[in-house]
């Protein structure tokens, strides 16, 4: 192989069964019952917020497959990119949001 | 503007196994009816959209004869069986024939669709810069039932299609029939919108997509339609010349196939439509005609107007071919929309 994350590679998802098959069943069909189906949120806002986290997870491959879900489900442009806002601003605040235990340690360490 | 070329017939090619595909699952697809006579009466167009699997353009001469256009009015009349008529092309009007065409089968009592590109009303004849503006009254006036694409509600994705500039084009063509009462509730004047996807995916479903259009055409443009229907890209001609540039062919007929549904295949258009193509030739569909897949009698023989048989045409065996997953695939495709 010569580089990591080929593209091709995301239609072997599949092949996580190998080796585990009755688990791949489980998470399968767990998958496909959340992602595949309206529910308590429609599909389009569930392919926005996978949308999401696939960016957050830095996933190639999901970010490829939300990205044709997100189209697949009538979602435009702008309601991905704002998806991928709420990740990076949430990745942001995550960060920030540390700085308290910072400030609190800081406290400590000042006379 | 891209440079236009013209194009050769690009077929889907014969690896994706349609016709085995039915075999193996026990589907048979007769014709159930000829209620639907299609006519591709030019390739002549206003526009160059990226998808078209006609291949039109405003270069485009091909034209349905005279002769053709009274042979469709004769085949009409002769068949009650056979009550709409549904006109394409290219963009139909362009065509020097086609208000007498349209009168004279609403004069018959058929139901008559065409397929209006919309922009046309304002770019008018793009070889002889004609006007087009009359056709909303003139639709108006012949009660016609009006199908126009436009594959999304916002401007970008549009005009990737479609080309720079249609989609502000197409809201002023879609107000000037609204004012005439087109796509008004209550009015019996139709206005339909097509969806098709702007690249290689499958179109998301046929009701909520309908509902973001009402909702937003209104809001931001004070427009109203009656109903969206959604289509699948064929992978045929231009679209196909797409994927294969763009590496996308093969990963398009697999997310097909992989897609297909049985219940979409037993509502295809095939069964119930013929197409007509300029030169009077008779196909399965708009797609067969453009891949020019005559459609034949069960001797093999080619079916044409000039010498048109109903029950020698409804007794036909439909020809399909792998570009044919594209009808039959999630919920299906066809020129009224989702099929299951």
């Amino acid at each position: 192989m010569s580089n990591y994350y080929e593209s091709d590679d995301l239609k072997k998802f599949g092949d996580i069964g190998q080796h585990a098959k009755a688990l791949a069943d489980d998470f399968f069909r767990y998958y496909g019952n959340v992602t595949g189906t309206d529910g308590a949120l429609t599909k389009r806002e569930k392919a926005l917020i996978a949308l999401a986290v696939s960016h957050a997870q830095k996933c190639p491959y999901c970010i490829d497959a939300y990205t044709t879900q997100c189209l697949e489900t009538g979602a435009n442009p702008e309601q991905m990119m704002e998806a991928v806002h709420v990740a990076a601003v949430m990745q942001a605040g995550i960060t920030l949001v540390h700085s308290v235990q910072m400030q609190n340690h800081l406290k400590k360490m000042v006379l | 503007m891209k440079s236009i070329v013209q194009l050769k017939v690009v077929p889907a090619a014969s690896n994706y196994g349609f016709v085995g595909l039915l075999r193996a699952r026990g589907i048979e697809l007769p014709p159930v009816s000829i209620e639907t006579l299609q006519v591709n009466i030019t390739k002549l167009c206003n526009q160059v959209c990226r998808h078209c699997h006609v291949d039109a353009s405003p270069q485009r001469k091909e034209m349905l004869s005279p002769e053709g256009v009274a042979k469709c009015l004769e085949i009409l009349e002769r068949h009650p069986q056979i009550t709409k008529l549904d006109i394409t092309g290219g963009a139909p009007e362009l065509h020097p024939g086609f208000d007498r065409f349209v009168e004279r089968a609403v004069a018959l009592g058929k139901h008559v669709m065409v397929r209006h590109n919309l922009t046309v009303q304002l770019d008018g004849h793009p070889q002889t810069g004609e006007s087009k503006e009359y056709l909303p009254q003139f639709f108006a006036k012949n009660r016609i039932e009006v199908i126009s694409s436009l594959p999304y509600y916002q401007e970008y994705f549009t005009d990737a299609q479609r080309g720079s500039g249609v989609f502000k084009k197409s809201m002023e063509a879609m107000q000037r029939l609204n004012a005439l009462g087109y796509g008004v509730e209550g009015s019996g004047l139709a206005l339909n919108l097509v969806y098709n996807p702007v690249g290689p995916y499958l179109p998301a479903a046929q009701a909520g997509l309908e509902a973001d259009y009402k909702r937003e055409l209104r809001h931001k443009y004070g427009l109203v339609f009656n109903r969206l229907y959604t289509i699948t890209n064929m992978p045929i001609n231009r679209f196909k010349l797409h994927l294969d540039k763009s590496g996308q062919y093969e990963a398009y007929m697999e997310k097909l196939l992989a897609s297909f549904n049985p219940a979409a295949a037993d509502g295809v258009m095939c069964r119930s439509l013929i197409s007509v193509g300029h030169d009077g030739r008779i196909y399965d569909c708009d797609f067969n005609q453009m891949l020019e897949m005559d459609a034949v009698d069960a001797r093999g023989r080619a079916l044409s107007i000039f010498d048109f048989n109903f029950d020698q045409a409804l007794g036909r065996r439909i020809r399909f071919d792998d570009h044919c997953l594209g009808c039959t695939a999630g919920a299906g495709s066809s020129c009224g929309g989702a099929t299951a």
